[in-house]
């Protein structure tokens, strides 16, 4: 059947991207090893549709997709949530980040006013495009 | 309105710190012109982060002995702030909380006052101090005191958040009468009753 082709071509096309060194490299093992039992299981259930029923039957749901609609739904709260974390996380980076940058700007123009008493405080700033 | 505020202030301290959020507009410029140091966020944080940014800055300065924490948007006393600063040199107070429910001068709408009273309520559950004000923005702070602040919420939440870590260092502290003018202005720049939520939220949900 053509939909099963094109379910593993795209499961196959899919798992190599996520497999592929990125510049992120934790749990990278873990991460590929993940990924190849994924694609097992992920073709698995394309070429025998009745497999994944049979598991489902095994823990009380009626059908196979249904037990793919509820993994679907678990998988995707879990990345919700992992977003969430590392949203929070980064916005905690880019608070210190951008606090730093204010300091050091700020002492800078202070240091450059002490030097120079003469200037106008705006001189100093003269650089900054929102100024 | 930022000039003003600063220019008040400017008559009676030396040093003004004016923290520009990441503003689109002319007021970091006004600030700088009215006589503060505006230090600059390149993006904007939040009022939390911001609070923490002028205090950081101005502990960088050794001659500086306390920090007051003054909003810009004119809702505070420009008098008040050194009656409390006065108070926490004279009583040997490390810190000096403004409450405007101390005396009867402040008069805020019944639901503006029940947001207040169950946000100080709030934090006195999570602090283990009895403010009967925990959301005024101006408070003096001694060096000491403000060495130990380090406000991880950036935004509104972080008014409970200052409290707690000020309480944490058991330094003498007190509660000072102040006068909040609720001028259109800051009414239309102060915090919704919508952010009551969004306080309550940010302080369970970690």
């Amino acid at each position: 059947m053509w939909i099963q082709f094109l379910l593993i071509a795209a499961i196959v096309a899919i798992g190599y991207f996520f497999m592929r060194r990125t510049g992120a490299d934790s749990h990278l093992a873990l991460r590929r090893i993940g990924f190849v039992l994924f694609i097992i299981a992920a073709v698995l259930a394309v070429l025998f549709p009745q497999w994944l029923t049979w598991l489902a039957n095994l823990i009380g749901v009626g059908r196979g997709t249904d037990l793919l609609l509820y993994a679907l739904i678990i998988v995707f709260l879990v990345f919700v949530f992992t977003q969430f974390r590392r949203n929070v996380s980064l916005q905690r980076q880019l608070t210190l980040l951008s606090r730093r940058i204010a300091i050091l700007d700020a002492r800078e123009r202070e240091r450059a006013e002490s030097a120079s008493p003469d200037d106008d405080a705006d001189g100093a700033r003269a650089d900054d495009p929102r100024a | 309105m930022i000039g003003d505020v600063i220019t008040g202030l400017r008559e009676h301290f030396a040093h003004v710190v004016c923290v520009d959020d990441g503003s689109t507009d002319d007021s970091a410029q006004r600030a700088a012109d009215a006589g503060a140091f505006v230090v600059r966020h390149p993006v904007n944080l939040g009022q939390g982060a911001a609070l923490q940014t002028g205090i950081e800055f101005a502990l960088l300065h050794d001659d500086a002995e306390y920090v007051v924490t003054f909003d810009a948007d004119g809702q505070h006393r420009v008098e008040d702030a050194l009656a409390m600063v006065a108070r926490a040199r004279d009583e040997d107070l490390a810190i000096v909380f403004g409450s405007r429910f101390l005396d009867d001068r402040t008069r805020p709408g019944a639901l503006k006052k029940l947001v207040l009273k169950t946000a100080a309520w709030v934090t006195n559950m999570t602090t283990g101090l009895t403010l009967t004000d925990a959301h005024n923005g101006l408070r003096v702070i001694r060096r000491d005191a403000a060495a130990h602040l380090a406000l991880q919420q950036d935004r509104m939440a972080h008014a409970t958040e200052i409290v707690l870590q000020l309480g944490r260092t058991g330094l003498p502290w007190a509660e000072h009468p102040v006068e909040v003018l609720y001028t259109d202005y800051s009414k239309a720049k102060g915090q919704s009753l919508l952010n009551a939520v969004n306080i309550l939220v940010d302080l369970v949900v970690r």
